[in-house]
C-alpha cells in the first residue's frame, strides 16, 4: 500500500514542532544562524535541516494583510527525477512509495540536487571530487517501517500534518480543498496527487501554488532523457569519465555559490 | 477558565484577544481547527499585530495596546442596542434570571459617563489626580428581608441594564475607533458577527485571553469588560462559552491555587491582615462579606471556615486546637492596605527594607518590569537563593556585562532543581485539570525536585528557631513538618513525600468522624470524599478546599486517571475520567446557566446538563439542587452571595464598569472623559513616565512560540535558538520607512527607563493606527532575552515601566512608549 502524507496549510500555525521533531527523530544537529529579518529560521534546507517552515507576508485585495505558511521538504514523487538521475541506485523508490536513499552507494556526484524539481536534496561538504553524500527527508523510514507515523505528523499539534494511505488522502485532500472554496478561499485545490506520477507529499493549499512558491507543472527535465543512459554508465564510470568530470565541476560550481551566499 | 481546553471545539465563534494562542498555546489549536473544522465556527483575532493566530481568523481587526474597554464598550453598546430592537435573537431568560442585570442599584450611584471617567465615590486626598473609591453608592436596592430589587423589564433606570447603557453609551463606532485604532467597518463586522453567532439561546462564543488582556493598569477592567458582553449574550455555563484565561506556564492555575500570589491563601482564601486579631475576627469579617438573606441563595463561600479551619489544622495539625484559635495566632499577618506585589518588593529591596530573597523557577532580572532597576535593586539585597534549572540572569546578576562585582556584597545561592520530567506530582492546566505526571529520569548532579528541596530547607529553618528561639517562632516551630514529612514511615499509607503532601492537599479526618448512629464515618487519616466533608471544628484537615475529592479513599489518586473515553451523553468532550479537576470534576464552571428555568438546556444538542425530573445528567452540576422552577431550588451563580452574576460588579476598586482609560504611558489624551488613567493606581516611579512628544511610538511585549517566559529555558536549547536566534524588533513597513530602517538591520529602541538593541523585522503586519486623524505607530518586541545562556540579546523589559493594575498589581508590560532609531546602541 503506498503511504503519503497530506499537509493541509489552513491548519498550519508555523508553530515548527514539526521542525524540531525532524531534528530530534534524525538526530540533526541545530545551525548557528541569525535572524535574517523575518521568523524563517534556518532561511534554507542543508543537510542538517530536512524539513523548515517558510513563511510568506501577502498583501490581500483590498488593503488587508496575510501570512500563510509551509512545511518544505521532499516530496517523495512517485516518478521521482532524483532516483532517474542517480548512477549508484543510492536513490531509490521503497515498496511504500517513498523516495528512499541508501546513504552507503551515494557517492556524492549531486544530480540529485540539479535535477529536483522542488529544490530539495543537499550534499554534505561535496568536493570536487564527490564525496559528500546527499540528505533529505526519508519519510521516516525506520518509523514507519515499526509501524509509528513521521515525527513531524506526531508532533504537529493542529492536524495540519497527516500521514496514511495515499488514495484515502486524496480523498480526504479533495474533499478539505472543496471546503475550503466554499469558505471563501476561491484558489484552494489540493496540489500534488497527479504531478510527477503522484506526489507522496500532497498539500492541501489556501490559494494559487506559486504564492508557496511550489511549482504548478513541475517535470523532472532532462532527467527523463538523460535517464537510460547515465544510468547505464553505472557507477564507476563517474568521476572517471569526461562527462562525468563536466557534470561535477557543474555541482561543484553550484556548491561554491550557495557558499558564497 | 470557566470552561477548558477540549471545550473550545463546541464553540460557534471563538474570539482570541489579548492572546496569541497559535503562537503560545500551539495545542489549543487543536480545539480551534475542530471547532472550525466541524462546528463551521468563526474565528476572530483582535491583536495590535498580524500574529500566527491572526493568520488563522476569519476576521482580524487591530486595536492599539491599551484599547481593550474602548473596543469591548464598543461592542457591549452595540449589543444593548441590538437587544432593545430585536430581544427575540437573544437569550433574555438568561439575562434577567441569572445576571443582575435587573438589578436596582443605589439611585446616588453614578456611573462614569456622569462624572467625566469617574464613579461615584472618588476620593483623592492629595489632589494629584489618583485616590480611591468610596463605594457606598455601589450596591442594590433590597427589600425589607434584605432581597435585591429588580425590574425584570429591564427599564427601571436604576436597572443596572440601564446604567450600562448608559456607562457605554459615549462608546459609538467612530470613538471607538478613534481610540483603538480599528476601521470601522471591522469593527462592527465583529459586533455583527460575534452577536449573532453566539447571542441566541443556544448558541455560544467564547472568548480567549491571556496576558495581553491582563498586563494593563487596567486589566481587571478588560477582562470584566469581556464577561460583561459575555452575560449579555448568554455565554457563561455553556459548552463552547465561557471567559478562558489561557495561562502563560503549564501549571500558573496550580500555583495560583495554592496560593502564590501574596493576597490569597491555598483555596482563595484570605491571608489574616493586622486587624484580624483572633480567628473568629477574621471568619466573621469574611462571611459578612457573603451574608444573604435569599433563601434561594447558596452563598458558598459561606463555608469559608471550614476551609480556613481544615488549612490550619492541615499546617499544624495536633499542634492546631479549637482553644488556641487552630494556630491563627502564630501567622503572619499583612498590615491592611499595604501592598506586597512584585513591584513593591522589589521597591523594598532597592529601599533596603527586603534583605533577602528566594528565588524560586523565577528570572525578574529579565522577567521583572523595568529589569534594569530590578537588576539594582538585587545588588542592595545581602543575600539571593536562586532555585533552577540554569544560572540565570538573576542568579548571575553580579556578572552582567558592565557591572563590577567588586561593589556588591550580596551573597548568591544556587540550588540546581530537577526540571519537569525528573520528578513526580501534578500539574494543573488551564481548564482546572490537575493531572499527574511521573518522572522519566533522575535529576542530574546534585539537583532536587522542589518539594524535597522545600522539606529539607524547611527542616533546617525548625531546627535554628527551635534551638535559636525569635520572633515568630511558633509560627514555624509548631508546624506539622518534623516527624512528618522527614518520617520514612510514612503516613496513613502514604507512600513518598509527593504522595503524601498530595493527600494532605485533599485532606483527610483528623480523628475519627462518627455518623450519628455511632458508625465509623471516616478513620482516622482516611481521605475525604468531598469539601462538603471539611470540619470547621478541626476534625478534618485540608490544604485546598477545591481538591477535596482529587485524592480521595474510594478512587485513590484521581489526578493519575486517564481514561480518554468521553463520558458525557452529548459527547461534549468533557473527558471526565481523564485526570480530575476542580471543583468536584466540574469540567464546565456555572453549568446550571447552561438551562433554562426548567432544566431544560438551552442547546439540547450539545447540552452541559440537563434535568431528568429528578436529577441532573452530563457535567458535575453546581450544586445539585433542582432547577429554578422546582422548590429547594438555588440561582447558579453559587459564589456571588446574591446568586447571580455580575454585570454590575462593585467588587472591584476601580469601579463596577469598565470605562477606559490611557495606559500610564499614551501618545494621546484620553478621547472618551477628561480622567486619562486609571485614577485608582499605585504610580511608583512618577518621575519616570515618558512625555510622548520625546517617546511617541507606542511599544507592547510578547513572546513567541519558540522560547519560554525569561528564556533560561530555551535560550540554552540549540534546537530552539536555531528557530529564533537574536532579539528583534517588529517595525511596520510605514515606520521603517520614516526612520530610513532596513530589513534585518540592527536598530535601537529607547524608553524613559532604558534602552535595548535588537535586529528590525520590517512587517506589513503592523501598521499605523489612525486615531482621529492623527498617525500613531506601535512596534513589538519579544521579552524573552538576557545576558546569559547559549543565546543572549537585550531584555525588553529593560523598557516596560512600574506600574501595575489597580486591583492585581500585575505591571503594565504591554502598552508604554518609546522613541526608535536605526543603528544599534
Amino acid at each position: 500500500m503506498t503511504k503519503a502524507m497530506l499537509i493541509d496549510v489552513s491548519k498550519c500555525i508555523a508553530c515548527r514542532a514539526c521542525q524540531v521533531a525532524c531534528k530530534a527523530w534524525n538526530d540533526l544537529p541545530a545551525e548557528i544562524t541569525v535572524c535574517a529579518g523575518c521568523y524563517d529560521n534556518p532561511t534554507d534546507l542543508s543537510p542538517d535541516t530536512w524539513n523548515r517552515i517558510a513563511f510568506w507576508e501577502l498583501e490581500r485585495q483590498g488593503g488587508g494583510v496575510d501570512w500563510v505558511f509551509r512545511p518544505v521538504r521532499c516530496m517523495h514523487c512517485t516518478d521521482a527525477p532524483c532516483v532517474r538521475v542517480c548512477p549508484t541506485g543510492a536513490l531509490f523508490k521503497d515498496s511504500l512509495g517513498f523516495t528512499a536513499y541508501d546513504e552507503s552507494k551515494c557517492n556524492g556526484c549531486g544530480y540529485c540536487v540539479e535535477f529536483c524539481p522542488f529544490d530539495i536534496p543537499r550534499l554534505k561538504e561535496a568536493n570536487l571530487w564527490g564525496k559528500g553524500t546527499t540528505t533529505k527527508c526519508t519519510f521516516c523510514q525506520t518509523r514507519v517501517r515499526d509501524g509509528l507515523i513521521p515525527a513531524c505528523a506526531k508532533a504537529c499539534p493542529t492536524g495540519a500534518i497527516t500521514f496514511g494511505d495515499r488514495k484515502d488522502l486524496i480523498a480526504e485532500g479533495t474533499a478539505r480543498a472543496e471546503k475550503l472554496k466554499g469558505d471563501g478561499f476561491v484558489d484552494a485545490a489540493l496540489y500534488g496527487h497527479d504531478l510527477l506520477g503522484g506526489l507522496g507529499m500532497m498539500y492541501v493549499l489556501t490559494d494559487k501554488p506559486s504564492v508557496f512558491e511550489l511549482p504548478e507543472h513541475p517535470t523532472g527535465g532532462l532527467a527523463e532523457v538523460w535517464q537510460p543512459w547515465i544510468q547505464g554508465l553505472g557507477s564507476f564510470a563517474v568521476g572517471a569519465t569526461a562527462l562525468g568530470l563536466l557534470i561535477n565541476w557543474l555541482v561543484a560550481r553550484q556548491n561554491i555559490k550557495v557558499e558564497e551566499e | 477558565m470557566t470552561n477548558h481546553w477540549a471545550d473550545i471545539q463546541n464553540s460557534d465563534c471563538i474570539i482570541i484577544v489579548g492572546s496569541n494562542a497559535a503562537e503560545n498555546h500551539p495545542v489549543s489549536f487543536k480545539w480551534v481547527t475542530k471547532a472550525i473544522e466541524d462546528n463551521g465556527a468563526t474565528l476572530i483575532s483582535i491583536d495590535p499585530r498580524f500574529t500566527r493566530s491572526s493568520a488563522k481568523a476569519h476576521i482580524y481587526a487591530k486595536l492599539r495596546s491599551g484599547t481593550d474597554i474602548a473596543f469591548f464598550g464598543g461592542m457591549i453598546r452595540w449589543v444593548i442596542k441590538d437587544i432593545e430592537s430585536h430581544p427575540e435573537k437573544y437569550n433574555m431568560t438568561y439575562l434577567t434570571e441569572y445576571t443582575n442585570a435587573a438589578f436596582l442599584i443605589d439611585p446616588e450611584f453614578k456611573t462614569a459617563a456622569e462624572l467625566d471617567g469617574k464613579f461615584s465615590g472618588f476620593v483623592d486626598e492629595d489632589g494629584d489626580g489618583f485616590g480611591s473609591y468610596d463605594k457606598s453608592t455601589w450596591k442594590w436596592q433590597t427589600d425589607e428581608d434584605g432581597v435585591p430589587l429588580k425590574d425584570k423589564s429591564l427599564q427601571d433606570p436604576n436597572c443596572v441594564f440601564q446604567l450600562l447603557k448608559k456607562q457605554f453609551e459615549r462608546y459609538d463606532p467612530d470613538s471607538v475607533c478613534g481610540v483603538t485604532g480599528t476601521d470601522r467597518e471591522t469593527f462592527l463586522r465583529i459586533c455583527e458577527t460575534y452577536a449573532g453567532l453566539s447571542g441566541p439561546a443556544g448558541n455560544s462564543g467564547t472568548i480567549m485571553y491571556a496576558m495581553g488582556t491582563t498586563q494593563h493598569t487596567h486589566g481587571t477592567q478588560n477582562i470584566r469588560s469581556y464577561a460583561i458582553l459575555q452575560l449579555l449574550l448568554g455565554n457563561i455555563g455553556v459548552a463552547g462559552g465561557g471567559i478562558n484565561a489561557l495561562r502563560g506556564e503549564s501549571n500558573v492555575q496550580g500555583s495560583t491555587d495554592h496560593c502564590l500570589l501574596f493576597h490569597i491563601l491555598p483555596g482563595y482564601l484570605n491571608p489574616p491582615i493586622a486587624t484580624d486579631t483572633a480567628l473568629q475576627d477574621h471568619l466573621d469579617r469574611v462571611t459578612a462579606g457573603f451574608a444573604t438573606s435569599d433563601p434561594k441563595s447558596a452563598s458558598w463561600w459561606l463555608n469559608y471556615p471550614k476551609y480556613y479551619v481544615s488549612l490550619l489544622k492541615s499546617w499544624y495539625g495536633n499542634n492546631a486546637t479549637a482553644e488556641n484559635d487552630f494556630g491563627y495566632g502564630w501567622l503572619p499577618k499583612l498590615n491592611p492596605g499595604q501592598n506586597y506585589s512584585h513591584i513593591a518588593l522589589f521597591e523594598a529591596m532597592a529601599e533596603g527594607t527586603v534583605k533577602g530573597l528566594f528565588c524560586w523557577g523565577q528570572n525578574p532580572a529579565v522577567g521583572g518590569p523595568n529589569a534594569f532597576a530590578e537588576r539594582e535593586a538585587l545588588q542592595n539585597l545581602e543575600w539571593l537563593v536562586s532555585v533552577d534549572l540554569w544560572e540565570t540572569e538573576t542568579c548571575a546578576f553580579w556578572q552582567e556585562p558592565g557591572v563590577d562585582p567588586a561593589t556588591i556584597d550580596t551573597e548568591v545561592f544556587v540550588l540546581p532543581a530537577a526540571c519537569s520530567y525528573e520528578k513526580e506530582g501534578s500539574i494543573v492546566n488551564s481548564g482546572r485539570w490537575s493531572q499527574w505526571r511521573w518522572k522519566a529520569l533522575d535529576p542530574p548532579g546534585e539537583a532536587m525536585a522542589d518539594l524535597e528541596i522545600i522539606k529539607e530547607l524547611m527542616l533546617q529553618v525548625i531546627e535554628l528557631y527551635e534551638t535559636e528561639g525569635g520572633p515568630g517562632a511558633d509560627a514555624i516551630t509548631k508546624l506539622r513538618w518534623k516527624n512528618w514529612y522527614d518520617n520514612p514511615q510514612r503516613h496513613y499509607g502514604a507512600e513518598d513525600l509527593v504522595d503524601l503532601v498530595s493527600r494532605e492537599i485533599n485532606g483527610f479526618a483528623e480523628t475519627d468522624l462518627l455518623n450519628e448512629d455511632g458508625s465509623v464515618w471516616y478513620r482516622e487519616g482516611e481521605l475525604l470524599e468531598s469539601f462538603g466533608h471539611l470540619k470547621a471544628d478541626g476534625t478534618t484537615s485540608s490544604s485546598n478546599w477545591l481538591y477535596t475529592q482529587s485524592y480521595n479513599r474510594k478512587d485513590g489518586n484521581r489526578q493519575k486517571w486517564r481514561d480518554n473515553t468521553d463520558y458525557h451523553p452529548a459527547g461534549i468532550g468533557l473527558y471526565s475520567k481523564w485526570a480530575w479537576c476542580w471543583p468536584v470534576n466540574r469540567r464546565i464552571i456555572y453549568n446550571r446557566a447552561s438551562v433554562d428555568l426548567d432544566g431544560k438546556p438551552w442547546d439540547e444538542q450539545d447540552f452541559v446538563i440537563r434535568w431528568t425530573g429528578d436529577s441532573w445528567e452530563g457535567d458535575v452540576p453546581d450544586g445539585g439542587w433542582p432547577p429554578m422552577n422546582v422548590e429547594g431550588t438555588r440561582y447558579p451563580f453559587i459564589m456571588k452571595s446574591e446568586g447571580f452574576a455580575h454585570v454590575f460588579g462593585p467588587g472591584r476598586v476601580d469601579g463596577p464598569f469598565p470605562e477606559h482609560y490611557e495606559p500610564l504611558e499614551s501618545p494621546i489624551i484620553n478621547p472618551l472623559s477628561g480622567t486619562q488613567h486609571n485614577p485608582t493606581i499605585v504610580v511608583w516611579r512618577p518621575d519616570e513616565i515618558a512625555d510622548p512628544r520625546d517617546y511617541p511610538i507606542v511599544c507592547t511585549t510578547y513572546r513567541v512560540t519558540e522560547h519560554w517566559q525569561a528564556g533560561q529555558m530555551t535560550r540554552n536549547l540549540p534546537w530552539l535558538v536555531e528557530l529564533m536566534p537574536q532579539m528583534f524588533v517588529e517595525i511596520s513597513e510605514e515606520l521603517a520607512g520614516e526612520l530610513g530602517i532596513k530589513n534585518a538591520e540592527l536598530v535601537t529602541v529607547e524608553s524613559v527607563r532604558g534602552k535595548i538593541q535588537g535586529v528590525a523585522i520590517v512587517t506589513k503586519r503592523f501598521k499605523p493606527f489612525q486615531l482621529n486623524g492623527k498617525i500613531v505607530h506601535q512596534i513589538g518586541v519579544p521579552w524573552h532575552w538576557g545576558f546569559q545562556g547559549l543565546c543572549v540579546g537585550d531584555s525588553a523589559n529593560k523598557l516596560s515601566p512600574y506600574v501595575g493594575d489597580a486591583n492585581t498589581m500585575i505591571p503594565e508590560f504591554k502598552a508604554f512608549l518609546v522613541r526608535v532609531k536605526k543603528g544599534g546602541s
